[in-house]
Order: structure tokens, then sequence, then C-alpha cells
């Protein structure tokens, strides 16, 4: 269980990098804490040409609050974001995922935007993004673009990035008045990928709830302030809408089942905790 | 997570003084281990010019091996042979299997492959990355058979076959009759049945296979350093395979041992595998089994079913038994199987006083990894069945299902016991133990608990388990699974032979070496205080030699790490070593004392007569005597130097012509509760208090049996919630990595309390039993009771999962709306549980049927359909041979592929089919696609099916379907494009080279 | 930028355990497998290569991460710490000697990484609570144990121990 051979850049600069990107096109990867692409490697279930190496550069340690956005670069990981002190009043839903995310040795290494790019349909951060309202900040030598989250996920490890672009950053809206945040997740172990996930956000006028684990990506969808009957019966919606496959470890039907039961209480907490 | 309060109750220590066996004393191992020095069998050297061997694995669950082709393969740089089952023809001979069946089973597959992961071929490199450079470019062509995936299939007489020769798909059946059930079912007042089934599962230990082999022409003998657990009655079985005798085999074990729980007996097939490259390459061979390997080939307990009819009066005394035991071994009986079935026959009954008894013993083939050793050894299994009845019956009779258990413990009075099939229960007082655990594990305060969660409509269940563990095993038991006759024939076997060899050096220290091969329990420890005690010296004097050498160390069949000997009868074997040397030294020391041999005593280093303290030597001068001056040894008296002894559990005999056995050597007691919750939202199971009560005979070391009943039961809790070696319907393995197959964490294992009673067994030199294995026999079926009687239900399929748990107390689920206006979605068409893939979508085209239909047949129009072709030639009418790079996301994998169309009705439908295979795996669908005119052009409907084998299905399980999905879903966003216009896709020419020429690394 | 071919073995230079060592390695060489075979640093152990089982946990620049699911030349001029510098001039830390005490360990296979991961993870939380220390430790697999023995250490170690200990 050894990678397959590749050539390995380690650019000094992030325009070293995207004109390698550009050179590297489809067979080259992106590697920044390699928490999603070393495991693939190992398995050689991924066999890319060259490996461009961005854990260590500089401008993409980027991670500031600044215009409504909380922007985190490309090389901050998973830990560094969990252990800012003023993110649970910035980004409160974000705080409330991230612990449920892999483990404390992958945090230490994983990254946010690396999560994002690999896309997996029940992955927490995505599902965080998707809910939020939140963007991917992508760029190539050619160009700087940024997507809106939900026009990003496209299917599982599928996205809308062109093979010459990097996540240079995302961001996160920073918490908008009045609103009330919650996730809740049912895996099989703690750690463990979601069998289903849900972000919860409802303020005065809506409700906001962002499901992973179901379809084929994180979904999000709006509810005027539903409550009782009404609420379960768009729940019940969704769910079906979401629809969901079987694996070893759950049915479909369990999933939407999950979705009815654990996003109904997401969406009870985010009320409840709106200030 | 609740963490309970350890209560972990082993007595402590008296005092400094006195005997070190029965103290707690932390492991003289852990310096080696927590400082990081110490030796696994991947850290020892290797020699020059060794090489380092890739396994190529069978992506399919059946298939007959048509072809293989390694000359690619062998131009690859650093590749030094390739070895197939040609070679191992030439060289090598099929594993002896345990049953009458003319079945073949190689080290490679020689025509056929039947389970997926089973060895195809082996390259041997100058290093690992290399081998498996090599190993993707390997080709071998298949022809699918139809895989035989569950018991039923196996039972089904149309089932394909897996040994044509042997005829059936159950290679073995026995009937066994003690008493006379027959009558008992006449008269009882209740008949109650049960059918129940077990999941296949590991122990998984964390250290995978090493083999490193070399093969010395001049003598025509291997030797092989390997971690190999035993028993060494697999060594018979490699010599012969490799076609030497046992002398021309030997091996070695490294010091330490990353864990083994059974499982590293399955290294044997590869010891075997290694030993023909060595000799095919003419070079030492190394192998590192990696993990993917391991969940996915390696082994596996057994899945059994048990058909289970119980006569029983109105109190619930179970008056007759009938049992009917189908084991699920895999592919091949892979030695020793079918063990799994056989080695608890003695004790079918359990702590039970049934004497009258029916059993069917069954052995099924099915196209999975061949079953073997692992921790706990079919007690799992039976208990799975005889617990979960005991429970049913009374639930079914409206008993309490504790005064069910007390009703038919077997009683103290009645030890030794002999059982109905022939076991011979020792030693203990069955119903005090329960009464005890009772008291002071608080069921009472336990039984509250459920009413009041009960009373806030809370699900919460009590479970209850009492069993037998049976520890070293009889030699003779697997002999069971054959007739009289057979054995007969056969001759016989029995015993459990231990071998222990005890030595003084020059300088008074005693070395200690057994056939044991430990693997990580405290060994050396035990020992030591053993040996300690024996000389009266300190720990620390004393030094246990754990690597091993069949060359050089006594040894017999029985040797080895398995069936909980350790305790009973290796640690015992050793004493009687010991006492032997000390018996000889004592004799010596009473000539120059000048008293007889048995004054003398040895304490505190110090070897004196009873009668004067003051009249002493060092142990160290009486030691080195016999090194020094063995000229001065009075008459007749031999040398002190060496004592090896062999010892056999007096009550092991063959099985006699009634087929009765006791298959084991001793047999320990345990009697487990519990007391889960059941999440109403999401069907996730919580331990909340778990008791587990033992009686394990003398314990040596009460804080390696704490550690022994708590990894154990960690385990247990694994079979119990999370844990199964799943397979799809095509056969196709599941759980092939550790995100996919689930060990529990420390988030998720609780910690239970643990009580002991000591009845020593009059078996065993030391009255120590197997303490190690009981709660993967006992705490899988408790959790599954509590369960049981936390949901009111009486079917329990383990592993527990919340949705399997939410299916049974979901009620119906909520319909879909219906919106108005929209046509309802098809609901995906499911094959349940498998991995086989369906679905169905419609799409509507701009152009007319007959436009769409010259797309579907021009060869280069559905060269641009399919996602990722490359190229694509026409074969045969309608059949393409296809190049196509597939996958989602950045997980590609280059596929030849068989594309044809069929059943072609222009312009209203056609059948379009493909099967191909890469180095992640096989893939094979089909398309059923019909055409309808409508008014904005064709309206496009398909129904596919599609199977995803290898790799892929083994580690990618979560995105299969939406991934297929996703391809189909390019194949129509294509076809739509084709049928709009020319809108050729822009493919982007790959800009690689020129980086790498810009960069000045292109070759 | 440094720019390495696949085909090439480059000299690779860490700083294990305090000490400059070196070696060579092809940019797909795992650092596991550079520890271990390059370098003969044995005590780090390989349970899975896919970043589940936690065997191989070792610290980098001070940070506990899987050794497997890193390549060699990225720990090129870092700092690299494994379960051989933990006890200093023969002695064991005190974190080692509660494993034994506790009987925290069996075969041992996943006990270094489980150490390195505690000793990143005392220093920033040096008194964890039951619940957190469980949580972190679920990062790691162990067969042997069922953990108990090795919560038990930790929470000795860190001074809450409420039950007496066997010994």
């Amino acid at each position: 269980m050894k990678p397959a051979p590749f050539d390995y850049l380690r650019p000094a600069s992030l325009s070293e990098a995207l004109a390698a990107l550009a050179s590297g096109g489809d067979e080259a990867r992106i590697l920044a804490g390699g928490q999603s692409l070393m495991p693939m490697l190992n398995m050689r279930l991924v066999q890319p040409r060259l490996l461009i190496d961005l854990s260590l550069l500089d401008e993409l340690r980027s991670l500031e609050a600044r215009d409504g956005w909380l922007t985190v670069g490309a090389a901050v990981t998973q830990a560094e974001l969990m252990a800012r002190p003023t993110l649970a009043e910035e980004v409160p839903l974000l705080a409330a995922a991230l612990p449920w995310i892999g483990h404390f040795q992958t945090r230490n290494r994983g990254t946010v935007c690396g999560s994002i790019a690999h896309a997996d349909p029940s992955a927490e951060l995505p599902l965080c993004l998707v809910a939020l309202g939140g963007e991917v900040m992508l760029r190539s030598a050619r160009k700087r673009r940024s997507l809106p989250a939900a026009a990003f996920f496209l299917g599982p490890l599928t996205t809308a990035k062109e093979a010459d672009e990097i996540i240079e950053a995302v961001r996160f809206p920073l918490r908008k008045a009045e609103t009330g945040h919650a996730f809740r997740e049912v895996a099989m172990r703690h750690g463990d990928f979601a069998i289903t996930a849900c972000a919860a956000i409802a303020d005065r006028n809506g409700l906001r709830l962002a499901v992973g684990g179901v379809a084929d990506r994180p979904i999000a969808r709006d509810w005027p302030l539903l409550a009782g009957a009404e609420l379960d019966e768009a729940l019940n919606a969704f769910a079906w809408d979401l629809g969901g496959d079987d694996d070893q470890h759950a049915t479909a039907r369990y999933r939407r089942s999950l979705v009815r039961r654990i996003g109904r209480t997401a969406i009870e907490e985010a009320l409840a905790c709106r200030p | 997570m609740t963490a309970l309060k350890s209560a972990a109750t082993t007595p402590q220590a008296e005092s400094a003084a006195g005997p070190l066996v029965g103290r707690p004393i932390p492991r003289l191992e852990d310096t080696a281990i927590l400082t990081g020095a110490a030796r696994y069998a991947d850290d020892l050297p290797v020699k020059p010019g060794t090489l380092h061997a890739a396994i190529l694995r069978s992506p399919h669950a059946h298939a007959e091996v048509l072809g293989i082709d390694v000359g690619a393969a062998l131009t690859m740089p650093g590749v030094a042979a390739i070895v197939t089952g040609e070679e191992a023809k030439r060289f090598a001979s099929p594993f002896l299997v345990g049953v009458k069946a003319p079945m073949e089973h190689w080290c490679l597959a020689i025509d056929r492959v039947r389970y997926v992961g089973e060895p195809v071929a082996v390259v041997l490199a100058e290093n690992r990355y290399l081998a498996e450079d090599a190993l993707d470019r390997i080709e071998v062509r298949y022809r699918p058979l139809p895989p035989v995936t569950s018991i039923e299939q196996a039972l089904d007489p149309a089932s394909e076959l897996l040994h044509p020769a042997v005829g059936s798909n159950i290679a073995n059946t026995r009937n066994f009759l003690y008493g006379d059930p027959d009558s008992q079912f006449e008269t009882a007042p209740h008949r109650l049945s049960l059918t129940v089934h077990y999941p296949r599962n590991s122990c998984t230990p964390m250290e995978c296979f090493v083999v490193q082999a070399e093969y010395d022409p001049a003598e025509g003998g291997y030797e092989v350093l390997s971690n190999f657990s035993g028993p060494f009655a697999v060594h018979p079985v490699m010599a012969r395979a490799l076609n030497v005798s046992g002398a021309k085999l030997r091996l070695k074990s490294p010091p330490h041992s990353g864990g083994s729980f059974g499982n590293k007996q399955a290294v044997f097939p590869y010891i075997v595998l290694m030993g023909l490259c060595a000799r095919v390459s003419g070079r030492p061979v190394k192998w590192v089994e990696d993990r993917l390997e391991h969940l996915m080939a390696a082994t596996s307990a057994t899945g059994r079913r048990m058909d289970l009819e119980a006569a029983v009066d109105a109190d619930g005394k179970v008056l007759a038994l009938r049992m009917q035991q189908t084991e699920d071994c895999g592919a091949y009986v892979r030695a020793p199987e079918p063990a799994s079935l056989y080695r608890n026959h003695g004790n079918l009954t359990g702590a039970y006083d049934i004497r009258h008894l029916a059993v069917v013993n069954r052995i099924a083939l099915t196209n999975k990894t061949p079953s073997g050793l692992n921790r706990g050894f079919g007690g799992g299994q039976l208990y799975f069945g005889l617990e979960r009845l005991m429970h049913h019956i009374a639930v079914t009779l409206n008993l309490d299902p504790l005064d069910v258990i007390r009703r038919n413990l077997v009683p103290a009075s009645a030890m030794p016991y002999a059982t109905a099939s022939g076991g011979q229960l020792d030693s203990g007082d069955y119903p005090a133990t329960v009464e005890e655990a009772i008291e002071r594990g608080g069921l009472a305060e336990l039984k509250a608990r459920r009413d009041k969660a009960r009373a806030e409509g809370r699900l919460y269940g009590i479970g209850y388990a009492a069993i037998v563990e049976p520890s070293i095993s009889n030699m003779g038991y697997i002999t069971t699974v054959l007739t009289a006759e057979e054995r007969r024939k056969a001759g016989p076997k029995n015993g459990a032979q231990a071998a222990a060899t005890v030595a003084v050096d020059p300088t008074g220290g005693v070395s200690v070496s057994v056939a044991s091969v430990p693997q990580g329990q405290g060994h050396r420890t035990v020992l030591a205080q053993v040996i300690a005690d024996v000389f009266g010296l300190r720990l620390e004097d004393i030094r246990v030699v754990t690597d091993f050498d069949t060359a050089k160390d006594a040894w017999s069949i029985a040797a080895g790490n398995y069936s909980s000997r350790f305790a009973g009868a290796v640690a015992g074997t050793a004493h009687i070593a010991a006492m032997r040397l000390r018996d000889r030294l004592a004799r010596l020391a009473a000539g120059q004392l000048n008293v007889r041999p048995e004054d003398v005593r040895f304490e505190n280093g110090k070897v004196f007569a009873a009668s004067n303290p003051e009249n002493t030597l060092s142990f160290s001068r009486l030691a080195a005597a016999g090194h020094w001056a063995p000229g001065t040894l009075p008459e007749g008296q031999e040398a002190a130097l060496r004592e090896t002894a062999f010892w056999t559990p007096d009550p092991l005999k063959a099985p006699t012509d009634a087929d009765h056995i006791n298959s084991s050597a001793c047999y320990g007691f345990i009697f487990d509760f519990c007391g889960v919750e059941v999440d109403r939202v999401t069907g996730q199971v919580r331990i909340d208090h778990y008791v587990t009560m033992h009686d394990a005979g003398r314990l040596l070391n009460p804080l390696m049996v704490e550690g022994q009943v708590m990894g154990g039961f960690a385990q247990a809790v694994g079979v119990a919630l999370y844990e199964e070696y799943a397979y799809g319907e095509d056969g196709g393995f599941l759980s092939g990595s550790f995100a996919d197959y689930l060990v529990p964490t420390s988030m998720e294992v609780p910690v239970p309390v643990i009580l002991h009673r000591e009845s020593p067994s009059p078996v065993t030199p030391l009255g120590a039993k197997g303490a190690g294995e009981g709660n993967n026999m006992s705490t899988p079926v408790c959790i599954a009771n509590a369960v049981a009687d936390a949901l009111g239900i009486d079917t329990v399929t383990l592993p527990l999962t919340p949705s399997k748990i939410a299916a049974l107390i979901d009620g119906e689920e909520p319909p879909r709306p219906v919106v108005a206006g929209a046509p309802p979605a098809p609901e995906p068409v499911k094959t349940a549980g498998g991995r086989g893939l369906s679905g169905e979508g419609s799409r509507t085209v701009p152009a007319t049927p007959e436009e769409v239909w010259a797309i579907l047949l021009d060869p280069k129009e559905l060269a641009a359909l399919l996602p990722g072709c490359e190229a694509l030639d026409l074969v045969g009418p309608n059949s393409y041979r296809a190049e196509v790079v597939v996958g989602i996301g950045p997980v590609r994998g280059r596929y030849t592929a068989e594309v044809a169309l069929s059943d072609l009705d222009p312009p209203n439908s056609l059948t379009l089919a493909g099967s191909g295979s890469s180095a992640l795996g096989t893939g094979r669908g089909t398309g059923h696609v019909t055409l309808e005119r409508t008014a904005e052009g064709t309206t496009v409907r398909y129904r596919y099916t599609a199977e995803v084998g290898g790799k892929v299905a083994a580690v990618g399980g979560r995105m299969l379907d939406s991934a297929s999905r996703l391809l189909i879903g390019q194949f129509f966003d294509k076809l739509i494009a084709r049928a709009g216009g020319p809108a050729a896709p822009a493919e982007k020419p790959s800009l690689l080279k020129r980086l790498l020429r810009l960069l000045g690394l292109a070759r | 930028m440094q720019a390495l071919t696949a085909e090439t073995r480059h000299p690779v230079t860490i700083i294990l355990n305090g000490q400059r060592r070196s070696g060579y390695a092809h940019p797909r060489m795992l650092l596991s497998d550079f520890l271990r075979h390059e370098l003969g640093a044995h005590g780090t152990r390989v349970g899975c290569e896919h970043g589940v089982c936690g065997a191989c946990t070792i610290r980098i620049d001070g940070v506990a991460q899987r050794a497997c699911l890193t390549l060699a030349v990225q720990a090129d001029n870092r700092r690299v710490d494994t379960v051989e510098g933990l006890a200093k001039e023969g002695r064991m830390t005190a974190l080692q000697e509660a494993f034994n005490r506790h009987h925290a360990l069996q075969c041992g296979f996943c006990t270094a990484g489980i150490l390195m991961s505690l000793s990143d993870y005392l220093e920033r939380v040096p008194k964890p609570s039951e619940a957190e220390l469980r949580d972190m430790l679920s990062g790691h697999l162990c067969r042997c144990t069922g953990y108990a023995g090795i919560v038990r250490a930790v929470m000795d170690v860190t001074g809450q121990l409420r039950e007496t200990p066997h010994v």
C-alpha cells in the first residue's frame, strides 16, 4: 500500500504554484494537509504525475475576520481554526461543527480548504459552507473568481474547480445579529464521516437547514418560520428530495429518518439559541 | 458516553514478601515497548539482496482464471521475478484439508479464484514501492462465475459449485445424538425454536502479517521468520505444502508481536507462499501485509447459522435440545478448520445441565475469505444461539430470564460434570457465582434504573449471559468431524502437549523458554513470577526468552498461542520443568549441606536446609557447580543445567466411537449482565452498565487477567455494535479499510465492572484456567439480549447498527409528499444490502428517435458518449473493446472494457452492456434504453444495474451509488449535447510534459 | 521552488529527537517508511497506512500527526519527535511509567502513537477531563486494552485519579 510515483514541487510562492498547475493540468494535484489526499495516494486510488505542496506557503496562512467574512487561507489547518478564540462569536456554526471533524491528530494537519476541495458528501466543512452561504475563492494563473458554496459542490468528490485552479481561501459569513445556529450529527463512531449531519440556522424571518451525508453533496433548504406539523411536512419533503443511498452501515431510509428527526432537533436548537 | 467506575476487585497483594504468583505485578515487557526499543517482525534486519513481495489479488469473488500475462510487469524497474500458480504447481502442493473432501487449496490460485483477495500472483522487486508498481501491470483474464455469498445459497443444491470435485457447497455434514431428545420433545410441555445468524468479523490485530523466507538449495530446506502464532499443528501442513519434511521447514518468531487474537494463525499460507517465492527467485524474500490486504483476505471468524429447538418444561427447564449449526468457512476449509465448529463440541450445552442433545453440523463453502482462529473461537457463535434461546424461552413462557438461567445451571454438587456430548466441566459453583455477581454487580439497582427509564418512556433493557469458557484445546476435537470409522483409519488424535525449558547459567541466572509465541499478553512477566517463586529468586533474575525457533526449541504440534492455553498449560509446564530442575539442584545442595534433598529450601537467592537456615549456599554458587565442576558431582548425579518438560492434560482423550469428546482441558465460568438504552431518535445503543463475573480458576497475575477481560470486552462491543466483514450480493468485499471496518474507539468502549471468584482447576498444574477469550463469547449475546429486552423483539442481528435498530422501532416511513402537477420521481430500485447498484431515469433529447438511434449505433459517437473513453474498437457485430478512464473527482481507473449493444429494436430500444477491470477493481453494468417520440424530441428512458468490485468497492462503499449516477448522468448529458448539435466536448490536451520540460524534469 | 523528480532519491535531513539525521527518499516515500527503514528508527509503528489507526503518530515541529500521511520530503529540515525520544538518560517519563503501572498496553503496537499524541495534547490541555481525553484518544485504535488502562494512566499522571490502582 504505497503511492505510485510522482514528481514533487514545493513552490516558494503562490504564483509559482499557479504556473505549475497551469501546465500540470489534470495530472497535477494540490497537496495541503494531505488528510484526504494521502490515503487515496497510498491506496493508489489517485495517481497524479505531479504533487504541488502548498502546506508551507505563508501567503496562504491568513485567517481573518473582515468586511462581514471570516476568510480562511488554503494552508490554515482545522486545528488552527478551532483554536481561534473568537470563533464561537464570529461563526458559531463552525465552532459547533469542528469538533466532529476527524480526530485531534488529523485536524492538526488537515486544512479547511482541503476538506472543501475534497468534497466528500458526508464531510462537515462543506456542509457548513453550504449552510452559511459561504464562498470558495478560486485562483488560477489566468484569473480569480469566487463561487457560492452551493454552486461549487457538484457531486461526490466533484466540484466546479477547474484543473488549473486552486482554492486560495474559503470565506464564511460572520454571524448576523439575531441568528441562532445548531449542528447535529449521527455517525457510526465518534469522528467517522456522518451518516447524516444537519446544520440549522434560524433568524427572525426564517429557517435554513443544510444536510450532509444523504444526497451526493451538502444541500440547504430555506423555509419561513415553520413549526409543528408544518415543519414535519417540510422536513419530510426535504428528506425525500435528498434521496440517499444504502451502504453497508446505513440504509437510505435511515438517512431520511435522521433528516426528519435530528433536522428537527437542530432547528429547534437554532431557534432556541437566537440571542 | 457515561464512563462507568471500574470495580476491578482483584485481590491486592498482601505484602511484598510471599509468592509472586497471584500478585498484580506490572509487566516486565513494558519498558522495551514504551521506549520504542521492542523489536517486532517488521523491525528485524533483512539480508542484503532481499526481495520485497507484493501480492496481486483477485477482484472477483468467483471466477475462472483464463490466463495471466506478466510480460509487461517483468520489464518494470526493479522487478526480479513474478510468481504465479504455474510455479506453485512445480514446487509446492495443495494444503491438507481437515475434512474428507477432494478440495484443492493452493498458496496461489491455479485455475480458479474463489474469494475477493485470493492471491493470484506475487511480484518480487527491490522494494515494496516498485513491487506494487508492477502489480498494476500484470494482466489477468477472468471468466466470472456466479458467486455463493450466503449460507442459505450454499445450502441450495442449485448454487454454483466452488469445488466441482466436492460435488456440493456443503463440504461436510455430521449428525450427533446424545441421550434421547426425541422422547423428550414428544412429552415436553413446550417446544420452542429460534434461528440466529452470527456475522463474519475479526479481531484485527494492529500489526499485520510479516514473513521473511529463505530457501537453501544445498539443504533443500526453508528457513522462515514470521509472526505466525501457532498452532504448530499447522507446521506439518506447511511442510507438506512445500514438499519437505518438517525438519526442513525451520520457523522462527520475533521477540515481540503486535497482537494476534488467533488471527496470526492465518500467516501460514503466506509462509508457504513466500517460501515458494524464495525458491523461485533464489533470493531471500520479505512480505509485509498491508491493512487493506489484511481486512480483505487474511482471515475471519466463521459466520454461523444456528437453528435451535428446545423441549422445555413449564418453569423453563430445558429437557432436550436440537441444534443445527451451519458454518460459513469461506472458500476453502483451511487448517485448522473446521475447528471453529468443533472447538466447543464438549460444551455445546454451555453452563447448563441438559442431558439430551441432537446436533447437525454442516460446513458451508462460500465465496468469502477462508475462516480461521479468532479470539473466542466458535464460542461467540455458539453462545449467540444458546443464550438468545434462553432469553427467548423466558420471554415466550413469561418467565424472568435470570430464573431460566438459574433453573438450568449445572449444580455445584454435580462437579466435575460430564456433559451430554462428552465434555468434563472440571470445577466451579455456577449458581453461587451467579448469585454473587447479582449481589456485587448491583442487579437490583440496575432493574430500578430500567423501571425508571421505562416509566419515562425510554427504551431500556437488561440482558444476561451465562457461559463456560473452554481452554486448552484437545488436539483430537477436530477429528470429531470424521466418523468413528474414518478416525480409526486416520489414527487417534488427542492431548494438548505443552513444552517448556528452564536452564540455569553459571552466574545463577535462570532462563525460560516456552513453546508458546506470546502475542502481547504478558507471558514474560507471568513466567518470571512462576519461576522466581520456584527458585526463591527475584523477578529480575529470570530471563524469559519469547522468540521461538522450531529447530532449537522444544515443541510439539499443540505449541503456539491459542485456545487460552498459556496460564493453564504453558505456565504450568514451565512450573513442572522448574520443579524438576530444582529437585536436581536440591540433590546437589543436599550433598553439600549434608541434609536430605527434601529438606532443601530455596528462598531469597539462598539455598538452605529447612532445619538449619544458617546452613546456606547462594543460589548462584549452586548453579555454577554444574557448569564449572561437573567432575565433582556425586556418583550417578546429573548436572542441573537445563530441564525440558512436556505436559499434556490427563482428561484429553480422542473422541469415543459414540462421538463423545472432552474438547478442552478445563472450563471457566462467566456470568454477565448489562443494561442498555436505545435512543428512540437515532437508534443508537448506549451501554449503560456492564458487569462481568469470571471464575477462571487461580489467577496468576490479576492485573493481566483484568487486561484480558477489558480487551476481550472491547472487541465484543465491536462485534455487538459495529464490526462486520460485509460482502455484497456479488461477493464483493465492502469493509476494506479501517474507515469501513469499524473498530470501537475510546469513545465507544465503556469500562465494565469486573468480578472474580477463584475455583482452582484440578486439571492444570497451577490451578489456572484460560481467561482471555470469555468476553468475546459472552458479551455480544449479553448486549443482544439487552437490546432485545429494550425493544421487545425476538430477531436480533449483529452488529446492532443504529440503522438496523431504527428499522425495528420506526413505524411506516412518512410517504413522499405528492407535488401537484409533477409526476412522482421514480424510487431508486435497490438490491437489498449489496453493492449491486441500480437505478433508472429519463431525459428528453432535442432530436428524433431515429437521430438518437443513429448516434448510439455509431462507434465514433458511442466513443464520445462513454465517460473517459480513449479508444473504441469494433471486435464483432455491435461489440467493442474500449479503453476508458473512469472515475469521480481525482479517483480514476484505466479500464479495458468489453462493450456490447444487444436487443436492438430500432429506433425504440436497446441494451447496452459493459464490463471491465483495472488496478482499482472490476466494473460491470447493463443499461436498458428506450426511446420515445415526444413533442420536444425524444424521451430517453434508462434502467441500469451495475456491479463494482475490488478495491473501489472495498473502500468506497459510501459513494458508489452516487458516483455511478454521476457517470450515467454524464453519458446522457453528452447524448443530449450530441443530439442537439455538433457541440464537441472541449478536451484539454495534457500539458504535463510541457510543464516537466519547463521545470527540467522531463524524461 | 523545490522540484523533486519521481525517479530520483533526494537527500532528506530531519532533526530526529534532537539529532540531525539524514537519508535519501524518493518523493513518494512515506515518512513512516523513511523513519523505520531509512533511518532505522523502528519505534514508530505502521498499522494501517491510511490515517485511521494512529499507530504511526509522531510530532512534526511539535504537532502530533500521522507519519503515514506525510511524505518524507515534507519533513525535510523539520523537527521530528518519536517515541524513542521520550525517555531521557534512561529514565522513562512519568507518563510512560504510568502506562506500565496501569497496564495501559499489551502488544504495544499502538502505544508509541498514543504516547506521541499525548505528549502534544497534554502540553496544550494539562488536565483534561475523562471525556476530553477519550475524545482525543479516539484518534487511535487499540485492540488489546479496551482503553481503560490508558485512560487511568493519564488520569493518574495528571493528578486526577480517584480510584486506587492495583499496585
